[in-house]
């Protein structure tokens, strides 16, 4: 094999998940419509109640639903690896004479540009509605940069119980019980002041109110290199615990 | 079909000059307490057809996923025109194609995304992938659905979409694992015409099936398996010939006139038939049989129920050839 035949098996085989799209409107929805709702759901229902006006809580929580959506968004990697292995896609393309390494690595490609393109789409929408970025480029191409990172590391967990489960639907399963009450269990979408302060002592360690707190911080208001610092230690900590495991459990099917 | 489409590249890779395309030794495979293989052989000459025959369970889709470098033997070992599964497992897939119940196609994507993705994987340049693609889905008839989701595809048009796909690259060896299971009559002799047209290219078929009658119509060689052990090799008339070929079976309407059944086709066939359930069963040796019963049970004005000429079942063979049944098999012929 030459040396530039994996990238290129890699780059195919993100073709390859991207066009799915196309033939699976099941998945624009979760995509693109899904992100739009819990926008438009979040800032115009609970924004009066929790922040006093919508313009206040959008700014507030914005960067919150782009955490959550991304968390949610990682997930996808585990569903489609799950689906290729109990329908044979798998098995097609391992006979190939193609890098072993090229299904996974095009799958997390593709998923990583579906993943920029919900962000955009969250943060485009919510500048609409009045969303105002105060730190520029930078800032929003830092919060881009964060939050790709973050999720592909989350993305392992997902490939983990991808390559576990014993259908697809298993894996979605997962996510909703555990992204769920993970993500409200932050101040993702309400101050944690409001919450009993058992609940507070969870939510200020929670990993999701770090990374919340660290894209704010990033898109409006003061850049916390602290913030960003723990979002990254939490990234690293999560693939250097599931990116092994994963891959030999990988490697074990391939 | 155009030969061209569907032929090799003769001669071009090295270790495919011997004999034998396949080489099997003493394959074992173990799943926990399961012994799924228990030193199986296997030599399937190069442009030769090997059926590989066996019940549900037998270990016919073991041996195959094995010789596809999908699963490591745990003894033994296998080569693929002269290269090893396991150490050389990158060389040996560039010479095979995988047909299945386990390889297949992406559904979301249509007929010629699907085989363009292939293509491209294999090295072809867009326009070269894209041209193979559309030159497939001619020869499968597969053109006017060429832009359609494999998902909406009916079970004929997705095997042969599951075959075209693993045609890009021009294999010279093909495994077919149960390639016509679950399909009507009409798409299941599409489909041997399909496998007989690739012989005829030059292309080494390993087909498993669970139909004698598939494996009879198609294979120059059958290997019988049966809990992970090959427990019969030979040429198709040889094991029908173990068999007992075919075998006439007539149900008179009345249970009163099987007397009357039993002696005419005892005297008719020259053989004392067996007699269980109201059906009346005796091998055919010979084509004459079916119509010489007809006349006597018409002249002897008995009525029939059920009349029927019939191939050595799979289960006749095991039951021959083992003492037991194909207890596991599940999919009814």
């Amino acid at each position: 094999m030459t040396a530039m035949a994996m990238p290129r098996q890699t780059l195919t085989l993100a073709w390859r998940s991207l066009v799915q799209i196309k033939h699976n409107p099941a998945e624009l929805l979760d995509l693109s419509i899904q992100p739009i709702m819990f926008v438009a759901l979040f800032t115009y229902v609970f924004g009066g109640a929790i922040s006093g006006s919508t313009g206040d809580y959008l700014t507030f929580a914005l960067p919150g639903i782009i955490v959550q959506n991304a968390l949610f968004a990682s997930v996808t990697t585990g569903v489609g690896l799950n689906s290729d292995l109990t329908k044979g896609v798998f098995d097609r393309l391992r006979s190939l004479p193609i890098a072993r390494s090229a299904p996974l690595a095009g799958r997390i490609l593709a998923d990583t540009a579906k993943q920029a393109w919900s962000i955009a789409l969250i943060l485009g929408l919510g500048v609409v509605l009045g969303f105002r970025v105060d730190n520029g480029v930078a800032g929003v191409l830092g919060a881009f940069a964060l939050l790709l990172v973050f999720s592909l590391a989350a993305s392992w967990i997902a490939v983990l119980v991808g390559l576990l489960a014993s259908e697809p639907e298993k894996v979605q399963i997962f996510a909703f019980v555990v992204i769920f009450p993970l993500t409200f269990t932050s101040n993702a979408f309400v101050p944690t002041e409001t919450m009993p302060g058992w609940l507070q002592a969870w939510v200020d360690v929670n990993p999701v109110t770090i990374l919340a707190d660290a894209t704010r911080g990033l898109l409006t208001g003061t850049v916390s290199a602290s913030l960003i610092g723990q979002s990254l230690l939490w990234a690293a900590a999560i693939a250097a615990v599931f990116a092994p495991i994963a891959i030999r459990t990988f490697k074990r099917k391939v | 079909m155009g030969i061209s489409t569907l032929s090799v590249r003769r001669g071009t890779v090295a270790g495919m000059t011997d004999t034998h395309a396949i080489l099997a030794e003493g394959l074992v495979k173990r799943f926990g307490e399961t012994t799924a293989l228990d030193g199986v052989d296997l030599a399937v000459r190069r442009g030769s057809v090997l059926g590989l025959l066996g019940p549900n369970g037998a270990g016919k889709t073991t041996v195959v996923r094995i010789l596809a470098t999908l699963l490591r033997p745990d003894a033994g070992r296998a080569t693929i025109g002269g290269h090893d599964v396991v150490r050389d497992a990158h060389e040996a897939r560039r010479l095979i194609g995988l047909t299945g119940q386990y390889a297949s196609v992406d559904e979301s994507l249509t007929g010629t995304e699907n085989l363009i993705l292939i293509g491209r994987l294999l090295g072809l340049p867009r326009a070269e992938a894209r041209q193979r693609a559309a030159e497939l889905l001619a020869e499968f008839r597969l053109s006017d659905a060429a832009s359609k989701p494999a998902k909406a595809y009916s079970g004929g048009m997705r095997r042969r979409l599951d075959l075209a796909a693993s045609l890009v690259g021009r294999p010279q060896v093909l495994y077919l694992d149960e390639p016509t299971t679950g399909l009507d009559p009409r798409s299941r002799n599409e489909m041997w015409d399909i496998v007989r047209e690739l012989v005829g290219g030059g292309v080494t078929v390993l087909l498993t099936t669970q139909y004698l009658e598939e494996a009879d119509l198609l294979a120059d060689e059958i290997v019988v398996i049966d809990h992970g052990r090959v427990i019969a090799t030979g040429r198709p008339d040889e094991l029908k010939g173990r068999v007992g070929g075919q075998i006439l079976a007539v149900r008179p309407k009345l249970v009163s006139d099987l007397p009357i059944v039993e002696s005419v086709v005892a005297r008719v066939a020259g053989a004392t038939p067996e007699v269980r359930d109201g059906l009346v069963t005796v091998p055919a040796s010979d084509s004459a049989l079916l119509p010489a019963v007809v006349r006597h049970l018409d002249e002897a004005e008995v009525q029939i129920g059920e009349l029927a000429l019939r191939g050595a079942s799979l289960d006749e063979v095991f039951l021959s050839l083992t003492g037991h049944t194909t207890e596991k098999q599940e999919v009814a012929a």
